[in-house]
């Protein structure tokens, strides 16, 4: 297990919930906060029980298969399937509606299908939440991950086609 | 003690303010004026009052509600989370409270204005009750996108298509045009203005999203020993059920086994189990429906149809007057108003009295339920 900093990623002042764009900034809760560390180093990490090694998503205090308190951070390849998409419309927040519609996926892990997170389908890591065309989404289409720093430290997996 | 609450209770009261894009009365006043409209209904003073349920996103408590009516002593307040999960879930803990003894006049209400006040998903300083650092981030924002998502997953599936959605909005619409109260009382809908009207998130148009709306209601709970002297016919609670099924995730209900069979399944088990009733037996249902998807997953997840067959299920006009299961007959939250829920109860006890705007012949059984997608609950109703 990668050594973490023990200190959970929250200071006394609340952080700012949004960047400068006003786009929304993962706030992590004391579970989910190896998840964003990993992320920040560019690494797609899901934790799975220390005990009986099973995988869960959300992170959660302990296994509800055999209820050990004890967890690890598995690396993922990174490869996963379109499991379902919208595309948002207006009304919306301003830094959402300035993009609309774009596209929020949820994608199913090819190293455990069911763990499935929401995301989005860009051309490039750093692309805008628009910058697929619609027509190229669809249900199963396999896609891999990339990683964009959306402000200082916070990092956030995005998904790219594997056949562009 | 599986039968303890079988019919033992029943909702003598019934009452509402006018439904409006725009009350200039608070909800405080609001939930007052349905409140008492529902103890008048019922010919109960407001000083029997001791029992109060309500939902955990209602702003006016029961201590401002007590004070305000003159409730007497108070001796059983519950509030039931999760949106438009809870609205069933308030009837279903007065009904417990009132067969336990723990009160013997029950009040449950919601009062709103969503309306003409905030969205709650604009809100980007305080996390919604949704696990939001997995989802808000990537644009995830509201309700309409969450459900969105499950709606496209189900119609990959099931081969579900857009004239399903339109089925559940053109029922709720129907009943809306014969329901003077009803927001969409005389806006008729085709089919044409479906298919073009604007995406809020594809593929939800806006005519698969619920009403925004300022209203209140209210109904009355008393025991069935006490209902047979109100004033008006008793409706029982013949079962009911709350639901939060294993490895849920709430309305982002992503990360188990199977997304698309959500609480209606859990809540459905457990109110069957304890009823005399089978689905086969059910008049007509009020079935919650903030979005059209809601409704075929409902329609499986209650035992209506089979897993899959929601979406056909409501092919040949099956969900209007005359259908197999009429549904929403005041128009719901689609087409009459959208207060959580709420109005398909009231609505249920109006067709189980006989005096609904869309009245289905002769009806003794009712189904009314609460927010799929999210912990919810649901009632069966009988005259």
């Amino acid at each position: 297990m990668t050594a973490l900093p023990t200190e959970p990623a929250r200071s006394a002042e609340p952080a700012p919930a949004t960047t400068g764009d006003g786009l929304l900034l993962p706030v992590p809760d004391d579970d989910g906060a190896p998840f964003w560390e990993y992320a920040r180093r560019g690494e797609l990490r899901v934790q799975a029980c220390a005990a009986c090694g099973v995988l869960r998503f959300p992170p959660r205090p302990c296994c509800p298969h055999c209820q050990s308190f004890d967890s690890e951070w598995r690396r993922m390849s990174g490869r996963g399937r379109i499991w379902s998409y919208v595309f948002p419309h207006p009304p919306l927040l301003p830094a959402y509606a300035e993009q609309a519609p774009y596209n929020a996926i949820v994608v199913e892990l090819l190293d455990a299908p069911r763990i499935r997170l929401v995301g989005n389908l860009v051309t490039s890591a750093d692309a805008p939440l628009d910058s697929v065309d619609p027509s190229r989404l669809r249900i199963g289409a396999g896609v891999k991950v990339a990683f964009h720093a959306m402000a200082d430290g916070v990092t956030v997996p995005r998904w790219l086609l594997e056949r562009p | 003690m599986s039968g303890a609450l079988k019919d033992a209770t029943a909702i003598v009261g019934i009452g509402q303010t006018p439904f409006a894009k725009n009350l200039v009365e608070s909800e405080r006043t609001l939930a007052c004026r349905a409140i008492i409209a529902a103890l008048d209904d019922a010919g109960i003073a407001p000083a029997e009052v001791d029992g109060f349920a309500s939902y955990t996103m209602e702003e006016t408590d029961e201590v401002e509600v007590a004070k305000s009516i003159g409730a007497g002593d108070v001796t059983f307040f519950s509030k039931v989370g999760y949106g438009g999960g809870g609205s069933c879930a308030t009837v279903a803990h007065l009904a417990a409270a009132v067969a336990t003894g723990q009160a013997t006049v029950g009040v449950a209400w919601r009062s709103r204005k969503r309306g003409s006040g905030k969205r709650p998903w604009t809100n980007t300083a305080v996390q919604l009750p949704t696990p939001g650092q997995w989802t808000r981030p990537f644009g995830l924002l509201r309700p309409a996108d969450e459900i969105g998502l499950l709606a496209r997953r189900y119609m990959h599936e099931f081969g579900a298509t857009r004239d399903h959605l339109f089925n559940v909005a053109l029922a709720c619409r129907n009943r809306a045009n014969q329901n003077p109260a009803a927001m969409m009382y005389e806006r008729p809908l085709t089919r044409e203005m479906y298919m073009t009207s604007r995406w809020i998130s594809e593929p939800l148009c806006l005519f698969d999203n619920c009403l925004e709306t300022d209203g209140a209601l209210a109904c009355v709970v008393v025991s069935a020993e006490r209902a047979r002297d109100c004033r008006r016919k008793p409706v029982y609670v013949h079962s009911a059920a709350q639901g939060l099924p294993a490895q849920h995730h709430g309305m982002v209900n992503y990360w188990n086994d199977d997304p698309l069979t959500g609480p209606s399944w859990a809540t459905a088990r457990h109110l069957w189990k304890n009823s005399d009733l089978t689905p086969e037996d059910v008049d007509v249902a009020q079935i919650y429906d903030a979005f059209t998807p809601l409704i075929p997953l409902s329609l499986e997840g209650y035992g209506f149809c089979g897993r899959g067959e929601g979406a056909a299920f409501t092919e040949g006009g099956a969900l209007e007057i005359g259908g197999r299961l009429p549904i929403n007959t005041g128009g719901g939250g689609l087409s009459e108003a959208y207060v959580h829920g709420f109005n398909l109860i009231n609505e249920g006890v109006k067709q189980l009295r006989g005096d609904s705007t869309a009245q289905v012949p002769d009806a003794a059984t009712c189904l009314v339920t609460a927010g799929e997608g999210v912990p919810t609950s649901a009632l069966l109703l009988r005259s």
